[in-house]
């Protein structure tokens, strides 16, 4: 038994983790962070005071026992923690790069009431690159079911949707209208922040458990989602498309060459390798003072991997200040170590043109935060003869994305008045056996928000189905077992209800 | 559907118009049940390949075949006229992207196609004459050694009108001749779609502007997703910025804005000069190498 830890007596200093110097870094795209070594990670374990009420748990939108692998790692059963990991989640590597944690996990542990909380999202990264690097994938014994399930998407809401389909023995096929899966993953987040062969390992572990791909496939042009139904046999269908159609500026000069939106920056950069090219075919477009409208992770993305291409100069330009950018803590740092110069409290109000089509300059106020709007955050006015040009040669757009419309236009699925798709608490659409869940439903969010919808989606899916669901044991209370079945048992045990 | 790479997007038949355009007959079962006029695909030709948006020219939904016609001008469709032979597959084809061409009412059309815009406006004249419709076609080449497709035409239209810029076939001029000899002779018609190279259309527009005929184009621009997520593809028409991919590629040719299209068609002028370049010295390099390999 281990001893009684108290506030006091774990380790008072958060285990800082080791970077790319930033000097260094904004001339590659390698990975910003390394990850925790066993001493690193077994030091870090050891700040978890395995507290009752394990808020963290309950902060994790796919509700990771986050304790519980933290324990084994602190037992040194490493093997163990990604057991206990893949129970919930079979992307950990992926989450452990990518999840806000700060307001997440690590944004309510109880450490972090006293002192720096536990980081989580980078042992859970630990967990996820020794299983990689050791090959270790849980494929449990699965009792096939009679059903076959189509996905529509294989972003982080289809993945996590189809993992949990798979394991409980359906049979299931994610279709994918780029040509390589992973959605936001692959085309959005750089690989100096989720590297390729993580993306690679981790859809691997998806194929273990039967999952099928079907990229260059568009779903709702190819075949509609009622066709998938009554017409290629599936039993259940999810959607997880994701946003699309991203916000333009609406000012003048936003047509012009050098004005794109983030992300086809990035689909450019990361999806189409643009940034080898001309070794790959796809293109970049010159930027060498770049200005980027938006501070959330999308512009932070877009910013770095600006710098990263080689341009001289980057600003963020964003009409809130910096306590209201929606980028995660640390990106915002990272970008800002990199040389990001940040303009809070500025709005573009025009783009001005050169003679050949390109951008010039870009025309902006500064704002003064005013009463708060809807949102609660106070909303920013324009000061009065504040107008100035910052000068640059590339104006990346990220502002948000509106409801992608190809689903809506092949479908006769019930939409709310912004055109995303209307689900009800259970993710379930107006048309039976057709579940949704992501940001075509939520509008733009978080990778592992898209996670909780597809595991959610999966849950009402399988009670669509009959098919009962044991397999999310932290979502009972305090119980190691239901209806007689030991919850934490790895393999999934499930009973098919009859109709 | 297996996917398997190997098995998908085979090239089924080829055929060369000229040394610049090519046809390609693709197998995709499933995409040539779903297409409908006016639709496009993308394809990437190899793994390092780029995207690029095609106009869907034909279908054949007993082969389970989709025909795209294809003018080698860059370094990729160039390689392709090269690579993409029968027997070969295409690395990726997604589609069918896009709105269908809202067919239907009008009773006359004139189908206008220019160039290399000459086959996508071929499945619209079918689709208007399976409706009903009287259609008169015109379409229009550099010169007679270009043409391609009249005898398909023929089969199919109710009237056509050939032009070639020099006169060695057909009406001399540009399409834009014949649009108003087709209109002066047929001052009821009620519809008509172009599809051509952006200054085409715009000319096209204009000639049926006066006359107050509903004229549909089918725009181009520069796309990578195809699916209503990067942008790059946007269009301005009327008051409003459309994005071609999902909400057309067909939009009111009086209302678009063709310069605006014109000018972000050179997005990348340079850097597709650049690859142009590196490309075809590399394969001046190759040449004594693989004499086999070359074309004749």
């Amino acid at each position: 038994m281990a001893r009684k830890k108290t506030i006091r007596t774990i380790p008072q200093e958060r285990t800082p983790v080791s970077e790319q110097d930033p000097k260094e870094r904004v001339t590659n795209f390698e990975e910003v962070s390394h990850r925790y070594s066993q001493e690193d990670a077994l030091l870090e374990s050891d700040r978890c005071l395995m507290c009752p009420e394990q808020p963290c748990v309950a902060g994790c939108p796919v509700g990771i026992n986050i304790p519980g692998f933290i324990q084994k790692i602190n037992d040194k059963d490493y093997r163990g923690a990604y057991d206990v990991i893949t129970a919930t989640n079979l992307l950990p590597a992926i989450c452990g790069r990518v999840c806000p944690q700060e307001t997440q996990c690590e944004g309510v542990c109880t450490v972090g009431d006293t002192l720096e909380p536990v980081a989580i999202g980078r042992l859970e990264r630990f967990v996820g690159d020794m299983a990689i690097n050791a090959g270790w994938a849980n494929v449990p014994y699965i009792e096939p079911v009679p059903f076959r399930i189509g996905i529509v998407g294989a972003g982080p809401a289809g993945m996590a949707c189809a993992a949990d389909m798979a394991k409980a023995g359906c049979e299931v096929t994610v279709y994918e209208a780029f040509h390589q899966s992973g959605g936001v993953l692959r085309y959005g987040i750089p690989e100096f922040r989720l590297p390729n062969p993580v993306i690679d390992a981790e859809m691997g572990n998806l194929e273990k458990l039967g999952v099928t791909f079907e990229c260059n496939t568009l779903v709702g042009r190819l075949f509609s989602i009622e066709q998938m139904i009554d017409e290629l046999g599936f039993h259940a269908v999810f959607i997880g498309t994701g946003a699309g159609y991203p916000s333009m500026l609406g000012v003048p000069g936003d047509s012009l060459n050098g004005v794109l939106s983030a992300n086809e920056l990035l689909t450019r950069c990361n999806l189409m390798h643009a940034r080898e090219f001309p070794n790959y075919d796809t293109p970049m477009p010159p930027a060498r003072r770049v200005a980027v409208v938006g501070a959330g992770n999308t512009a932070m993305d877009a910013m770095r991997v600006c710098l990263r291409l080689g341009a001289e100069e980057v600003y963020c330009v964003y009409r809130r200040s910096r306590i209201e950018a929606p980028a995660r803590a640390e990106e915002v740092h990272h970008a800002e170590e990199e040389g990001v110069r940040f303009k809070w409290l500025t709005n573009p109000v025009e783009v001005l043109g050169d003679d050949e089509g390109g951008v010039r300059a870009m025309r902006c106020v500064r704002m003064e935060l005013g009463e708060p709007d809807d949102s609660g955050r106070r909303r920013p006015v324009p000061v009065a003869g504040s107008e100035h040009d910052i000068e640059v040669d590339l104006v990346v757009v990220a502002i948000g994305t509106n409801a992608n419309p190809i689903i809506g236009q092949t479908s006769k699925l019930a939409l709310n008045k912004w055109g995303y798709i209307e689900a009800d608490e259970h993710l379930a659409t107006s048309m039976p056996g057709v579940f949704a869940g992501g940001d075509i439903v939520t509008g733009a969010a978080t990778v592992i928000e898209a996670m909780g919808a597809g595991r959610k989606a999966a849950r009402s899916m399988k009670h669509y189905l009959g098919i009962r669901d044991v397999d999310a044991p932290y979502f009972v209370d305090g119980a190691d077992t239901l209806f007689g079945i030991d919850l934490r048992e790895r393999n999934f045990v499930r009973v098919r209800v009859p109709a | 559907m297996a996917d398997d790479p190997q098995s998908r997007f085979e090239i089924v038949a080829r055929e060369d118009f000229s040394d610049a355009t090519y046809l390609l007959e693709v197998r995709h079962p499933l995409m040539a049940r779903a297409a409908r006029p006016g639709q496009f695909v993308i394809v990437m030709s190899h793994e390092h390949g780029e995207r690029i948006p095609l106009t869907i020219a034909d279908y054949d939904r007993e082969e389970g075949t989709i025909t795209l016609v294809i003018q080698a001008v860059g370094k990729s469709t160039r390689e392709m006229q090269q690579t993409c032979t029968v027997g070969t597959h295409l690395y990726g084809m997604v589609g069918p992207m896009g709105m269908p061409s809202p067919l239907g009412k009008a009773k006359k059309v004139l189908c206008v196609g220019g160039g290399l815009g000459v086959a996508p406006i071929y499945p619209q004249m079918k689709g208007f004459k399976e409706a009903g419709a009287y259609v008169i076609a015109v379409i229009g080449f550099r010169t007679k050694s270009l043409v391609f497709w009249q005898e398909k035409f023929e089969a199919c239209c109710d009237e056509l009108i050939l032009c070639t810029d020099d006169g060695s076939a057909g009406v001399e001029g540009r399409v834009t001749t014949g649009m108003e000899l087709a209109i002066a002779k047929h001052p009821d018609i009620d519809e008509c779609v172009a599809i051509g190279p952006p200054i085409m259309m715009k000319g096209a527009a204009e000639v049926t502007r006066p006359h107050g005929i509903k004229t549909m184009v089918s725009l181009n621009p520069v796309m990578i997703d195809g699916t209503g997520m990067c942008g790059g593809c946007r269009v301005k028409v009327g008051d409003t910025v459309k994005f071609a991919c999902v909400d057309g590629p067909d939009f009111d040719g009086h209302k678009v804005d063709f310069d605006d299209l014109m000018a972000r068609l050179g997005r990348f002028s340079s850097q597709e000069k650049a690859a142009m370049k590196r490309w075809s010295d590399e394969c001046r390099m190759a040449k004594p190498v693989s004499p086999a390999g070359g074309k004749e």
